[in-house]
């Protein structure tokens, strides 16, 4: 690897234009001999393949009745077979009636229309009078405009035109509201019993069993004015294990009720509904990008893109027995914005 | 003056001919059809992928002209009461109803909502695929490089068309997936907010964002789709097209078919072939079931929950970045004057970074191989992916990054379909990502460099022919075939790039980028192969033992 | 007599004839489930010592005599006969090796003994027991409601067309196709490997009837759109492209680009 060429590959030749006339070069033996085809040399031949091509033709036409059977001949009666067999009888007609069309003119080309490929030259793309002209003309255009003269004009201009578009941007302003406060809020609040998702039914403690996870929102959802977007912060899962298997942090020992436990199911990774609940190894799964959460460590992220735990819903217990909560969240629920804080 | 004293002195025999000459003299047909009647077009298979493109564009235009009239893209709430017996009743917003109603109740309707997501599936695939080969080929270099940018800005645009079509039928699916570049968006730091309540007007789903996406989905980008692929092929007939180098081929003229006929035929019946195929594909597979996944509601999610293909890369980013690295956080509450901000990098990171560098990488390619091969001619044949050893690997290492990312988001079905933990495929897939483009890139080095060894063997000796002659003195050797000329021109007519040091400019000083770029071209080209020279196959013909002769010269190659 | 012979060739004969037959099936199937039903919450005394058997040559090793539960395995007073049936009924136990969860195969005891060993395990302590036919009687449930239930409770698991799904370190949610009526029922109210309880407190038996309606109908009527592709959603829709979609057209290519003979 002594002599490594210097220079431009132009300069040194080592990368030579192909058929140049370098020695070091192979000559361009142009274009190959053309071969005839079969049907070029052979009348039968030729007759043959305008006889396929007018059969791929007749193919297309069938296709085309095929599509009509399908739909005038086929009900919709709302069961999934007839549904499923017009499907396939309008697809498969269009198929025929498209690829009998295709493939017959591509056909015909291949067997029957010249196949001598021909040589065009190319061009430049741009001529160096071509440039000297146009360099001429925008001179002149500039020129005239006298706008190097007039340097008062050309500021002016400039700065309207960079205010111009400003409205155009601001006019959009009112897409939405602002923020506000409206992501540390949800519809939790002291004293809201906990019900089961979609039927709006409270919950007994009674009614949890070990092992049990009950999908939840808050009593009385329904009712607000912004269904869903309440019901986006608001989806709780409720579980209950051994309370031995709670590890609760000080402060917090009184969320969960007899080792029920409320958190949200809203992951703080980028939002999914966290709701795959193990029920031995108490681990909750987020389906969309695999954040793990375990139960035993309030939630904490043991796996995945998540980084901060779910946050826990306070929870006791009514007079009538019912899970209530004891506030809204104590911190904004889902995934993180620059604002959280 | 002049034409009308042609209109006077032409008399159009024929009808037809009558009224083509009332519309020519109007509007200069004559003048195109001169020009592009008899244009030459090389014929290749890989130049077909381009035409796949632009095909199901027109494809995804029909079907979804006629969606548009069933599809009503409002989140009004209503109750359905169509065919679908396991939603009757269910609430649901209008959108998803009557992406219902298509489905179920309108004749063809299902056809051609299958029509619709199956060409854009492949209208994102042909793009991809058709940039590859553009890539691998080196046909983006000058005079084509801003068509290359043109065409990426096509494939981002395609992306954006794509998911913005997923988005509509307002599925628990793609709600879902809206939910997550809800809580992307919100990750940007200062504006993200913002950007989130001004999208969705308010608070995430609230009633606004269906409507919006449909006007982006049928209007906007559709609109800056057509005006890009105008664009894309004004600059290819001002090209024209490249071609392969071989017998009969120069970087100066165009060998092929001329439009009329035959490429005119082929290209044409190709549309009717990639309608007929996708018409197949839709009439007997099933894309998108909207009715398993039931209507968008923020407490449900279903198992397996995965954009499409295109977007799969990006999500597989999100998957594969772990939220803590050794115990430290990446989510960052940083102290300000005016209260405590967060920041999310656990998010940012694997949505900006790997995007970031695969656009980046892209957009600039052309302009960062020509100065790292200070080549700036014009180049109008193609080169053979092996004969570019360097190009090739990098292209092969951005695949496989790509991939990496694109097998993450379906790595819960990796884990069920090959019964391995799921948390053991994104451990491997997350080593895979760092290592695997520095395999393939140095598998895909190493291979091409052992084909243009093989060419190079070929073209010195011949073909093996696998007899086995035995010579009066009793040697046995195996007997070569030699090439015919056309042949041989094949695998000797390539340009090879070889290192070129660090140079001082005018000014007679070498400038640190000038310097990196040394480095870097000695990275990539220390190991070449260079083409057959005739002294070279004279002399292998001259020699009698071959053997001898292949080592001299693949010296000779090594050191040249 | 004679009328009846007479008529026996007018036009209702057969659905006459038909009615009668279904009625006397549906009494008979009404009868028997009701018995069947009786018997699955009062084992007799000779299932039990049946049962014990059973479980001291098969399953002790694991779960323990008494099936108090060992290293190897929890303890099953409590848990119920549903739980047994399930376990054995649809091959999970007796386990062919520790794993992350048990698999399926096919199952090791027949029906008699499976109900002895439920028997047994259901005599040590109270546990939901195996559900009768008409709580399975999905002929006026209402898929979708079940629909609704499914993937609010079940989907995120299992997927929402019940194609299953992956869960942490090798476990995974089953796919419910092929599931019978029973055994899913049985899933929900004891709570199989890691699947969370249901109990009838959290979705009522009418609603678990739904949800097994619900599973029926998407599994007989199949996709109206063709080939489901497993249902996996846009993973093998867009492998799917590139393999086949892309496949086909690189075919039709190469014919179009190459020279006719």
């Amino acid at each position: 690897m002594a002599d490594h060429s210097h220079g431009s590959p132009e300069s040194t030749g080592v990368v030579a234009r192909p058929g140049q006339g370098d020695v070091q070069k192979f000559q361009n033996p142009g274009l190959p001999p053309h071969r005839p085809r079969l049907a070029d040399r052979d009348p039968r031949a030729e007759k043959r393949a305008e006889r396929q091509v007018a059969i791929l033709f007749l193919v297309s036409i069938i296709g085309t009745v095929l599509f009509f059977v399908g739909y005038f001949l086929i009900p919709l009666d709302e069961t999934i077979e007839t549904l499923r067999l017009q499907n396939l009888t309008l697809g498969l007609g269009t198929a025929f009636a498209m690829l009998g069309i295709g493939v017959g003119i591509v056909h015909w080309a291949k067997t029957l229309m010249p196949d001598h490929e021909v040589s065009e030259d190319r061009h430049e793309i741009r001529t160096e009078a071509d440039r000297a002209d146009a360099e001429k003309i925008i001179n002149d255009i500039v020129e005239e405009t006298g706008i190097k003269r007039r340097p008062l004009i050309r500021n002016t201009l400039l700065g309207a035109m960079l205010l111009a578009p400003l409205p155009a941007v601001f006019i959009f302003r009112d897409l939405g509201p602002l923020p506000g406060d409206a992501l540390r809020h949800t519809y939790w609040d002291a004293g809201t019993r906990l019900a089961r998702d979609p039927s709006g039914t409270p919950i007994k403690a009674s009614d949890v069993t070990i092992g049990s996870a009950f999908h939840v929102i808050p009593e009385g959802l329904s009712d607000s004015e912004h269904y869903l977007e309440e019901k986006a912060k608001a989806v709780v899962l409720l579980m209950r294990l051994n309370p031995d298997s709670l590890n609760p942090s000080p402060g917090r020992e009184d969320w969960g009720y007899q080792g029920i436990v409320a958190y949200s199911k809203i992951c703080t990774h980028v939002g999914c509904p966290v709701a795959l609940y193990e029920q031995q190894t108490h681990h909750l799964l987020c389906p969309c990008h695999q954040s793990t959460f375990d139960l035993t460590q309030e939630c904490k992220v043991i796996f995945g893109p998540a980084t901060r735990p779910l946050p826990q819903l306070p929870i006791a217990v009514d007079d009538e027995g019912y899970l209530i909560a004891t506030s809204d969240f104590q911190e904004p629920v889902g995934p993180s914005f620059w604002e959280r804080g | 003056m002049s034409s009308t004293t042609t209109q006077s002195t032409y008399q159009p025999k024929t009808n037809v001919g009558k009224i083509t000459n009332y519309v020519d003299s109007r509007v200069g047909g004559s003048g195109i059809v001169k020009e592009f009647g008899r244009k030459i077009f090389p014929d290749h298979w890989t130049f077909m992928f381009g035409e796949v493109a632009l095909y199901s564009f027109v494809i995804l235009l029909l079907s979804g002209t006629f969606l548009t009239f069933f599809f009503d893209p409002s989140m009004a709430e209503t109750h359905y009461e169509g065919s679908y017996i396991p939603l009757r009743g269910v609430e649901m917003s209008e959108a998803y109803a009557t992406a219902l109603n298509i489905s179920f109740d309108v004749r063809g309707g299902l056809f051609m909502r299958q029509v619709h997501h199956w060409s854009a599936l492949l209208f994102v695939a042909a793009v991809s695929v058709h940039m590859l080969r553009v890539f691998f080929t080196g046909a983006f270099r000058r005079p084509r490089e801003l068509n290359w940018v043109v065409g990426c800005v096509l494939l981002i645009l395609a992306m954006a068309a794509g998911f913005t079509g997923y988005s509509l039928p307002d599925d628990l699916l793609s709600g879902n997936g809206l939910r997550i570049i809800d809580g992307v968006i919100k990750a940007v730091p200062v504006v993200g907010t913002y950007i989130s309540f001004f999208l969705f007007g308010g608070e995430f789903p609230g009633t606004v964002v269906i409507p919006r996406l449909y006007v982006l989905h049928i209007l906007l980008i559709p609109a800056i789709i057509l005006l890009m692929i105008v664009i894309h092929l004004f600059m290819v007939v001002t090209h024209k097209h490249t071609q392969f180098p071989g017998p009969g081929r120069t970087n100066d003229n165009v060998v092929g078919f001329p439009v009329g006929p035959v490429y005119a035929a082929k290209a044409g019946g190709f549309f009717f072939i990639v309608f007929g195929i996708i018409a197949a594909i839709s009439a007997a597979f099933t894309i998108n079931p909207i009715w398993n996944y039931g209507p968008y509601d923020p407490s449900p999610v279903s198992a397996g929950t995965q954009p499409d293909w295109y977007i799969g890369w990006v999500d597989g980013a999100l998957r594969l970045m772990p939220g803590w690295i050794a115990g430290i956080p990446l989510e960052w509450n940083i102290p300000m004057p005016w209260g405590v901000n967060t920041l999310s990098l656990n998010v940012l990171l694997p949505a900006l970074v790997p995007a970031g560098i695969v656009f980046t990488l892209m957009f600039a390619w052309p302009w960062i191989e020509s100065w790292l091969t200070k080549d700036k001619r014009e180049h109008h044949l193609l080169d053979r992916p092996r004969n570019a050893p360097f190009r090739t690997a990098v292209g092969v290492s951005g695949v496989v990054f790509y991939c990496v990312m694109w097998a993450a988001a379906s790595s819960d079905l990796i884990a069920t379909h090959f019964f391995v933990s799921l948390n053991d495929v994104t451990y491997w897939l997350r080593v895979l990502f760092f290592v695997g483009p520095i395999i393939g890139f140095m598998v895909a080095q190493r291979i091409a460099l052992a084909l243009q060894r093989k060419d190079r063997e070929i073209a010195l000796h011949g073909r093996e022919t696998g007899r086995i002659v035995r010579l009066p003195h009793g040697e046995f050797i195996e007997v070569h075939e030699p090439l015919d000329e056309y042949k041989r021109y094949n695998l000797v007519n390539y340009e090879s790039h070889s290192v070129l040091p660090a140079e001082a400019d005018v000014n007679g000083h070498v400038t640190r980028t000038e310097k990196a770029r040394g480095r870097l071209s000695r990275f990539f080209f220390e190991d070449r192969v260079a083409p057959v020279t005739p002294a070279e196959l004279e002399a292998a013909h001259s020699h009698g033992h071959h053997d001898a002769i292949a080592e001299q010269h693949d010296k000779a190659a090594v050191s040249k | 007599m004679k009328a009846l012979s007479q008529r026996r060739r007018h036009p209702l004969a057969a659905v006459a004839l038909l009615l009668i037959g279904l009625l006397f099936t549906g009494g008979v199937y009404a009868l028997a489930s009701s018995t069947n039903e009786a018997k699955a919450q009062t084992f007799s005394a000779d299932q039990v010592d049946e049962g014990e058997k059973l479980f001291v040559a098969n399953c002790a090793t694991c779960h323990g005599m008494g099936a108090v539960g060992s290293e190897n395995g929890p303890s099953l007073v409590g848990v119920g006969a549903a739980s047994v049936d399930f376990q054995v009924g649809t091959g999970r136990m007796p386990m062919q090796m520790q794993g992350p969860q048990a698999q399926v195969k096919p199952p090791q005891f027949d029906d008699e003994q499976t109900m002895q060993m439920a028997a047994y395990v259901a005599s040590l302590g109270a546990g939901p027991a195996i559900p009768g036919e008409d709580m399975l009687d999905t002929s006026d449930a209402d898929p979708a409601n079940g629909g609704v239930v499914f993937r609010v409770n079940c989907a995120m698991c299992h997927n929402a067309a019940a194609a299953g799904g992956a869960l942490t370190r090798g476990k995974y949610a089953p796919a419910l196709s092929g599931s019978t009526a029973k055994h899913t029922y049985e899933a929900m109210v004891t709570g199989p490997q890691n699947m969370p309880v249901f109990s009838d407190a959290n979705i009522t038996p009418e609603d678990k009837r739904d949800v097994i309606a619900f599973l029926e109908t998407i599994d007989e009527q199949g996709s109206p759109g063709g080939a489901d592709l497993g249902s996996l959603g846009p993973v093998s829709e867009g492998l799917f492209i590139w393999v086949a979609g892309l496949g086909v057209i690189i075919a039709f290519t190469v014919w179009l680009t190459a020279r006719s003979s």
